[in-house]
Formats: C-alpha cells, structure tokens, sequence
C-alpha cells in the first residue's frame, strides 16, 4: 500500500510554498525532490544562465546550455511533476528580494554559491522573518567522508553539510555530494511540512 | 563560567567573555562567521559588546562557498 500512502502524503503537501533561493547544484537538485515529493509552490529564483560546466552536478540538460536557470528548472519540474506550481524569478537576490519573495513561503531553502551570500540571506530570515524555517547548505565540496555530512538544528535555523569542505581549485563541488546535501535539505523541509501529517487508516 | 557552545559543554576561566573574544579563544579565525546567542543573533559589528555569560547557549555557523 505504499503507493497509496506515497499520494496521500503529496495531496497533502500540495497547500505548501517552498522557496528556494539559487537555483545552482543545491537549488536545481533540491527543488526537484521536492516537486516530485508533491509540495504544491515552488518560488524559485537565480541570475545566471545554463553552461557547460554546471552541467557536472545540476539539474540541467545539455540542450538549456545558455538559457536562463529558473527557466529551465521550471520546464523540468513542469515534465516531472505538471501539478507544481513554479514562480521563477530571473534576479540576484538582495535583502528585500527575499523578505518579499519568501515571507509567505512556508519553508526557505539556500541555495546559494557563496559564502557571502549564504550570510546575507541568514541575516535577513533570522531578523526580518523571524521564525520562519530556514534550511542552509554548508560545506559539500569534494567527494567521499559521506558520514561527515550531517543535519544540525539552532531554532529555526537547519544546517546540512559538513560545514567545512570549501570549494576550491583543487576541491570542486561534484554531483554526489551536493546532491547529498540538497536531498538532505529537501528531507528537512518535508519534515518540517509534514509535522501534523496524520494518513488517514491510522 | 560554563556555557554551551555548538550543543557542546565549554568551560572558561572568566566570568563573561565578549563574541570576539570567545570566538580568539576558540581560534575561530574566519570571517564568514554567523553567531547566535541564546536563539539571538548577534550581528557582526556587535561581535565586540555582545556578552557571553555563565549558562548562556552559543552557536557558532562557519560559512563555506559551494554549492
């Protein structure tokens, strides 16, 4: 009966708004998971274009090389789950981007890049947005140490990563493990949405 | 003084520590640093007059570039 239960629970995450803040190799991977889970909105916004190089751990296919990320995420999610909803914004977000973008999101995903920009949007839900889930990606570059990735919990604020593997030259953020950490991250946001989950045989 | 820092017991030989001064003795030496105080948040330009104080909760978040 697992099938049944499997559309049952994404009836029920159909109500939910999930925002996703970058739309690279967290963001691209996360928003699919949870697309197919069945989270009823995905706001999802980035700046940059489809190239060549992202194409070693983001969700994008060859034939998007040059289009906008947010475009062709949201005709991806659109082939794999046409009950989603997607809002793509073609923008780098600032502060007030995302305290209008994302105040009446349920649960915010970062996904951004940098470690300038994972600052900014923590500051900004953590005082604009008080109390609003916040699910961050920290540390995911390099391969192999799976059991170093983990999920750490500070309020509102959930952390999953190793919180340590920069990215570098030398270090390269490869599919495996930022798919980990953007599965890890989805997980935490459907945990979060399914807290008063009742099925309804139980 | 005796506080929890990253969920772990610490203890200090001083009464109160500033951010910036805990964050020197725990050789936290990063810049991308987000800091809370008892479910607070501690701005960066307040590192050197927020106040650590015996039983307080601490979390310290090194932010990394990826992903």
């Amino acid at each position: 009966m697992s099938f049944a239960r499997a559309a049952e629970i994404s009836a029920y995450l159909k109500k939910y708004t999930v925002g996703i803040a970058g739309c690279g190799g967290l963001g691209s991977n996360c928003a699919v998971a949870l697309a197919r889970a069945g989270v009823g909105k995905l706001v999802i916004a980035d700046y940059d274009i489809v190239t060549n190089h992202n194409l070693n751990r983001q969700y994008y296919f060859h034939d998007q090389i040059g289009r906008l990320k947010v475009h062709a995420l949201r005709e991806n999610i659109q082939r794999i789950n046409p009950d989603v909803s997607v809002k793509a914004f073609d923008l780098k977000l600032c502060t007030s981007d995302i305290v209008d973008l994302y105040s009446k999101c349920d649960v915010i995903v970062e996904a951004f890049d940098k470690a300038e920009m994972k600052y900014m949007i923590i500051e900004t839900v953590l005082s604009r947005i008080p109390g609003k889930p916040l699910v961050v990606g920290v540390g995911m570059a390099g391969w192999g140490s799976t059991n170093l990735l983990h999920s750490r919990y500070s309020e509102n604020l959930i952390i999953c990563g190793d919180e340590t593997s920069e990215v570098s030259d030398s270090l390269p953020v490869l599919a495996p493990r930022v798919g980990i950490v953007a599965h890890m991250q989805a997980n935490e946001v459907l945990n979060i949405l399914l807290k008063e989950f009742k099925p309804v045989d139980e | 003084m005796k506080i929890n820092l990253n969920n772990k017991s610490e203890s200090f030989d001083k009464e109160q520590l500033t951010i910036t001064e805990l964050l020197a003795l725990k050789n936290y030496t990063f810049k991308m640093l987000v800091v809370k105080i008892n479910g607070e948040l501690v701005r960066r330009h307040e590192f050197d007059k927020a106040i650590v104080r015996d039983g307080d909760d601490v979390m310290v978040l090194h932010l990394v570039t990826g992903g």
